[in-house]
């Protein structure tokens, strides 16, 4: 059965957290528990989602969970599992939410050796392009040209020199079983991704886009808009590894205006018109070679 | 409405010390953060259900006839109505409810 809103659970698993109005982490934590469930172990390095997830004494995370080391996420997922088969237990969902610090910077060489020994879990990346948490700096999937507290915005550089790093590629180079990516934009399509995961018998990874309106200066209510746009206009894209191949699963015929979807956010401000075309001929690189080498 | 609600009469001194705690326990509301309040008009209503998957909260309950808003955790962010097709659902400033 298709997982939406008709078919999936009224329970909230993560509910009366204190993050921002508007938050696409806690949305895409919310709706991953629902599809996993109260047998979900969850573990959440600090980020933003321990901060507003665990203030001693509102716990609003309904299942068992724990803070492990920043470095540490998957190491730990690893030991649950460990813990979880000596103890016996059946039938649960160890599962990781680590932002885009915590998994493509602080958190690889944790995560590529729980996909070396290709335990079961899912490990999520929640990706908002940047340390919110910490007040906005750059984080290696940081795009081109946004401003952060140490890619600040001057006369000459107009903010972050470097491109995002392509984390999903480097998953998949492991050999994960399953791997996807996925927008909080298109909701739906996370719920079956993660449903894919929890059903994956070994190692599955989720980078899942969340607009942070925070970080990245929008209104709180166009999350949801923005995260579908970044897709729309080709700068994020939805694809699945599974069985050693790539598969695109949105080939948009046209690109919605990236430029207006740039400058729709205060954090690329100072972009001007050769930051626009290098973000556009990046863009349609990627497109090019993603459009050549994995199957639609 | 099925939702958890705030336990809001505890005391520090009766919470036990330590680095774990029991989980999925609520001791504040988070209704303080909001300025403008959805107001969901169940006339026009379909019960599409987006706002309720959209909620980056939670806090739209869809078990019962109509759907409801749990104002203790709605924080007013808004993104129900952009989500919401039928523009039931307006925003209202809270001094003016």
């Amino acid at each position: 059965m298709a997982l939406n809103a008709k078919t999936i659970t009224n329970q909230e698993l993560f509910y009366g957290h204190k993050a921002c109005p508007g938050c696409g982490a806690a949305l895409a934590i919310r709706l991953a528990l629902k599809v996993l469930g109260e047998r979900a172990i969850v573990v959440i390095p600090p980020n933003c989602m321990s901060t507003v997830g665990y203030i001693y004494p509102h716990m609003p995370v309904f299942v068992n969970s724990v803070i492990p080391p920043f470095a540490g996420t998957a190491a730990v997922m690893s030991g649950i599992l460990a813990g979880a088969e000596a103890q016996g237990l059946k039938n649960y969902h160890v599962v990781g939410f680590a932002g885009d610090g915590g998994t493509a910077d602080i958190g690889l060489q944790a995560l590529s050796g729980m996909i070396d020994r290709n335990d079961r879990a899912i490990f999520i990346c929640y990706d908002n392009e940047a340390y919110m948490n910490t007040g906005v700096q750059k984080s290696s999937l940081t795009p081109y040209g946004m401003k952060t507290t140490n890619t600040p915005a001057g006369k000459r550089i107009h903010g972050s020199q470097t491109s995002k790093k392509r984390m999903f590629e480097i998953v998949a180079a492991h050999g994960i079983p399953y791997a996807a990516t996925a927008s909080v934009g298109y909701p739906e399509d996370f719920l079956a991704k993660v449903e894919k995961a929890m059903n994956t018998d070994g190692t599955s990874y989720i980078h899942v886009m969340a607009p942070c309106p925070t970080g990245w200066g929008t209104e709180s209510d166009v999350t949801v808009d923005i995260g579908k746009e970044a897709v729309d206009c080709g700068l994020w894209y939805l694809a699945e590894y599974e069985g050693g191949e790539f598969r695109l699963n949105r080939d948009p015929k046209e690109f919605s205006s990236a430029e207006a979807y740039l400058k729709a956010q205060s954090r690329f401000s100072a972009l001007d018109e050769n930051d626009f075309a290098r973000v556009l001929q990046e863009r349609d690189e990627a497109w090019a070679r993603m459009r050549r080498d994995w199957k639609k | 409405m099925e939702r958890p609600k705030a336990d809001l009469s505890y005391v520090v001194e009766a919470l036990p010390l330590g680095p774990a705690f029991e989980t999925g326990q609520l001791h504040d509301v988070s209704s303080g953060m909001r300025t403008f309040r959805p107001v969901i008009d169940t006339e026009k209503c379909v019960k599409c259900l987006r706002c309720f998957l959209v909620c980056p909260d939670g806090a739209i309950d869809k078990s019962g006839e109509t759907l409801e808003i749990d104002y203790d955790y709605c924080k007013g962010c808004g993104v129900c109505r952009r989500a919401c097709k039928p523009g039931a659902i307006s925003m209202v400033k809270e001094a003016e409810v």
